[in-house]
């Protein structure tokens, strides 16, 4: 039952950061829409995990480290992009034309 | 685990600890490090392939001991091999060509550029090398994620405001995709409870799961491989990046997401593949190469158009997808759609960063890389100007070169599958391809009536020659030499 709770709500807010990250025009929002986009893999991929149950587990491990190397990725990709966009926008302030 | 298995495992290990080492270690030591490993990078690699071609199956290599699912494992065959060597011969030519613009001489101040040229450079090296020889998706997935990390600062190094928004594009492209994959490798995780290819060859079954995983990870890497029409970050990038950086976009950065494409598709669901869908790659490709290669022709600037020649290039990639689809039961067909996709990407792999470097040389020597203000220029710059010409003649596919002989490879096969319409395209592909390789070496031919001055000769030049060279070279090695890259496809695993 929670998996399927865990596994809706992921796709949920795969559908919002897709839409997020193609429809706007913004960085910072795109930026924003990716994360959102991450959150709902990584919850999908803790529904598979439950699921995938066996061997008296309580869930199946791996999709858990998955899970926690695929955030410390994600956070890398946004500090990047974040750091990016501050070097741009200092650009306009130091450059107004 | 195989005899010479850990010689991949070192090819992806090596640079990456060079990478750390040469973070503390300055601009100058940076270089030292980057200089010392190209020579074991080359010997690891042909080791790798000398392994693979004389055991004729996979070497792989167990991480730690443990097996694949739970374990991971490294497995070289012959298209890792191939990619491999041609990813260390490019870094070693672009490492030795960027000394002149990332070097730091003795007593000379170190830059920040040059402090993070060198460890991108080998991140880029040995996130290629892992690509190529990772069996695990999710592993696939990050080491995508360190190309596109290692790859978006390295063609914005110059700081100025068009290069970092072209960066910014270039990141929010590769992040859509990587997100797309990851989606799928969730996916298939949840269907198969593995992401081992070589374990997943075995077990993929025609259904929804599997074919809803594998076309968001086929979407997510188009755009990571920037075919059209997800191509609109790859000409910015180029534009204002340093020469050495767009050799290596091109020649291997792209290269990685298609080996993952190719990999999934006729290894991880053979005989699942849908002909409909690779009929719509193939024709993703077509369209690359004719609306790619008509850009090409129209661009101003020579970089834009070596550029735009990339997205072209990388159409005849994906013409491998269609034939190969149509060939189960035809095993010399199939093998020869498969040698001439490989080989299409090793010898654009040379050409392009020859003829990056060239319009880097030609550029700086000019002042500005206006194809109308060429004229004068191969007489200033005559071996850059012919390596360009070379390079063209394999991107033509002009015999004897290398792409001639991908080229043909793809031509006859499209005609024995009885898909024609492809074996047009790859002639009115040849046709506009030659058609900019001339606009500019016309330009670059005609005389502006003044005498050179001496200067000393670039040892530079003689670098952007030698990849030309090897691009033309590949074409005359006798075909029985590529049954290298056919060992270890997955698709012919019983």
């Amino acid at each position: 039952m929670t998996a399927t709770v865990f596994g809706l709500v992921g796709a949920l807010l795969t559908g919002i950061g897709l839409f997020g990250l193609l429809a706007r025009p913004e960085p910072l929002l795109r930026i924003l829409a990716f994360n959102v986009l991450g959150g709902g893999i990584f919850l999908v991929f803790g529904a598979v995990a439950r699921r995938g149950a066996g061997a008296g587990f309580a869930g199946d491990p791996v999709p858990q480290a998955i899970i926690l190397t695929g955030i410390v990725v994600a956070f890398a990709a946004t500090t990047l992009a974040v750091a990016l966009l501050l070097r741009i926008a200092s650009d306009d302030e130091s450059d107004p034309s | 685990m195989t005899a010479w298995g850990a010689l991949p495992m070192l090819a992806v290990m090596l640079p990456v600890l060079g990478m750390v080492l040469a973070l503390p270690a300055g601009a100058r030591g940076a270089e030292r490090i980057t200089l010392a490993l190209l020579p074991v990078g080359i010997a690891l690699a042909v080791g790798t392939a000398a392994a693979v071609q004389a055991s004729g199956a996979p070497v792989v290599h167990l991480l730690g001991h443990w097996a694949p699912p739970l374990g991971l494992s490294f497995r070289a065959d012959g298209l890792s091999a191939a990619m491999l060597l041609t990813a260390a011969l490019v870094v070693a030519a672009v490492a030795l060509f960027a000394r002149a613009g990332f070097g730091t001489a003795a007593g000379a101040p170190e830059t920040r550029a040059a402090f993070a040229f060198w460890p991108l450079l080998l991140a880029l090296w040995g996130a290629t090398n892992l690509v190529v020889v990772a069996t695990d998706l999710f592993t696939l997935y990050v080491a995508l994620e360190l190309l596109t990390f290692a790859a978006m600062p390295i063609v914005c190094l110059d700081g100025k405001r068009a290069t970092l928004e072209a960066a910014l594009r270039y990141l929010m492209f590769a992040l859509l995709g990587s997100v797309l994959y990851l989606l799928g490798v969730a996916l298939i995780y949840g269907a198969y409870g593995t992401l081992d290819f070589v374990l997943l060859a075995g077990k993929a079954r025609a259904e929804v799961p599997t074919y809803v995983a594998v076309a968001l990870m086929t979407a997510g890497l188009l755009a990571k491989t920037a075919l059209l029409p997800l191509h609109l970050w790859l000409p910015p990038a180029h534009a204002g990046a340093p020469p050495a950086a767009s050799a290596i976009l091109s020649a291997l950065v792209v290269k990685g997401s298609f080996v993952i494409l190719v990999r999934l598709w006729f290894g991880v669901m053979p005989g699942l593949a849908a002909p409909a869908a690779a009929q719509v790659l193939g024709a993703l490709g077509a369209a690359a190469i004719l609306l790619g290669s008509v850009a090409a022709l129209r661009q101003e600037r020579l970089k834009l158009l070596v550029a735009y020649s990339t997205v072209a290039q990388i159409g005849y990639l994906f013409l491998m997808f269609p034939l190969l689809v149509a060939a189960p039961g035809h095993e010399a067909f199939a093998a020869k759609t498969w040698t001439g996709g490989v080989l299409q990407a090793v010898s654009h792999a040379f050409a392009k960063a020859s003829m990056f470097l060239a319009a880097g040389l030609i550029a700086a020597r000019l002042g500005q890389d206006r194809i109308d203000g060429l004229a004068g220029a191969a007489r200033l710059l005559p071996v850059p100007v012919a390596a360009f010409g070379l390079a063209g003649l394999s991107l033509m596919g002009v015999p004897p070169s290398g792409g001639f002989a991908a080229k043909w490879m793809l031509l006859t096969s499209a005609i024995e599958a009885g898909q024609w319409w492809w074996a047009l395209v790859i002639l009115g592909g040849g046709l506009l391809t030659g058609s900019y390789v001339y606009r500019v070496m016309a330009a670059a031919l005609t005389g502006d009536g003044t005498q050179p001055a001496l200067r000393r000769p670039d040892k530079r030049e003689k670098i952007v020659l030698a990849l030309a060279l090897v691009s033309v070279v590949l074409g005359l090695l006798p075909l029985a030499a590529f049954g290298l890259v056919q060992v270890g496809r997955l698709d012919l695993a019983p």
